[in-house]
């Protein structure tokens, strides 16, 4: 599937069998990103297939 | 999994509680919070004028929003938008533009003050004087929110300050032995009451940053991210990913700290009740016979 990184703008291309296991593939710590699947939020559980469009959206305040 | 409350697809899942909601569910969970500080803390109070300091991120855009809409049901209480234009070229002018749209369709009146007019110059340029950018932006962000706050007859200023931001605070204060700092934390801030100091409130206390920013994506809130450029060297930004670290491992480190704090904190009000003093070159409330505002305007406008 296609993963979008928004803070650091990289798209990775990456499979994974829910949210959970692609965060730790990316090594990304999910208290800090929220995830988007064709514009809607999905939460960690959630199962994905290889076609879904993913955005990580940082939490973290830029200010 | 879904909503437990409704069946729904879930966006939000709450950690350790194995508890997940869909959209309308986390949005009426959020907003109770909310409304649940408000009573609880007592943070506003018939015929208040609350002014929200706003940045045009989510934090302070959610929370205008909740208190935008508070005030549409209590006709006795005035909502003024303030918000503290730092001089930050590609940064702070993209979010308030975000902001002036929003405050325009939803009829709120929104004052914009600068650093460039009160200070004579943009925070980019103090920062050739004076290097670090969060201490010297910090302090006169705080005293221009007061001032203007005063002279425009607001009593209370709410703030976007969220769990995660109190947190890093009360541990920064630890770190740094700064008891006295953190005696002036909580949901609604100051030791004593005084006349020159308008209160600070936070709404958003207990609702973590993640919390928050699906709340505020649910609400169109969440634009395109954008950094400070000074942001990521501050002593913040570590605690911050420290305490991030361990919210992970340890699922509710961050409402711990917030819930022992808030235990002790009445002990570190009543030491530090100190009397009010103020600042010999501008009369502002300050510890210190020139307050730290004042102290900043000195160095960055000599010659």
């Amino acid at each position: 599937m296609k993963v979008y990184i928004e803070r650091t703008k990289e798209q990775k291309i990456i499979e994974a069998g829910d949210c959970k296991e692609l965060l730790q593939k990316l090594k990304i710590n999910p208290t800090t990103v929220l995830i988007a699947r064709n514009g809607q939020l999905i939460t960690e559980q959630t199962k994905l297939n290889s076609q879904d469009e993913i955005k990580l959206i940082s939490v973290i305040s830029g200010g | 999994m879904v909503c437990q409350k409704c069946a729904q697809d879930p966006v939000y899942e709450i950690p350790k509680a194995n508890i997940q909601y869909c959209k309308t569910c986390f949005s009426e969970y959020f907003e109770h919070k909310v409304w649940k500080t408000i009573r609880e803390y007592g943070l506003i109070e018939k015929n208040d004028h609350i002014g929200v300091a706003v940045s045009g991120g989510k934090d302070s855009m959610t929370l205008l929003y909740l208190l935008a809409n508070f005030a549409k049901e209590r006709r006795d209480i005035k909502i003024t938008a303030i918000a503290i234009d730092e001089g930050i070229e590609g940064y702070r002018n993209r979010t308030l533009d975000g902001l002036k749209k929003f405050c325009g369709k939803e009829k709120i009146n929104l004052r914009i003050f600068s650093y460039q007019e009160e200070f004579g110059k943009p925070l980019d340029i103090m920062v050739k004087k004076y290097p670090k950018a969060c201490s010297v932006c910090g302090v006169l962000r705080r005293y221009l929110l007061n001032t203007k706050a005063k002279q425009l007859g607001i009593t209370k200023l709410a703030t976007g300050h969220n769990l995660d931001d109190e947190a890093q605070s009360v541990l920064m204060n630890q770190f740094r032995n700064n008891p006295a700092v953190s005696s002036r934390l909580g949901p609604i801030t100051g030791v004593v009451q005084d006349a020159k100091f308008v209160k600070r409130i936070k709404p958003l206390y207990f609702l973590s940053e993640k919390e928050t920013s699906t709340y505020a994506f649910l609400r169109g809130f969440m634009d395109t991210y954008i950094e400070c450029p000074y942001a990521s060297d501050s002593y913040r930004a570590q605690v911050r990913d420290m305490l991030y670290e361990f919210e992970a491992k340890f699922p509710g480190t961050k409402k711990n700290i917030i819930q022992s704090f808030l235990e002790v904190l009445p002990v570190l009000k009543s030491k530090y009740k100190a009397e009010m003093r103020y600042c010999q070159t501008c009369g502002e409330p300050s510890q210190n016979e020139q307050c730290k505002a004042c102290q900043f305007i000195q160095i960055l406008t000599e010659k």
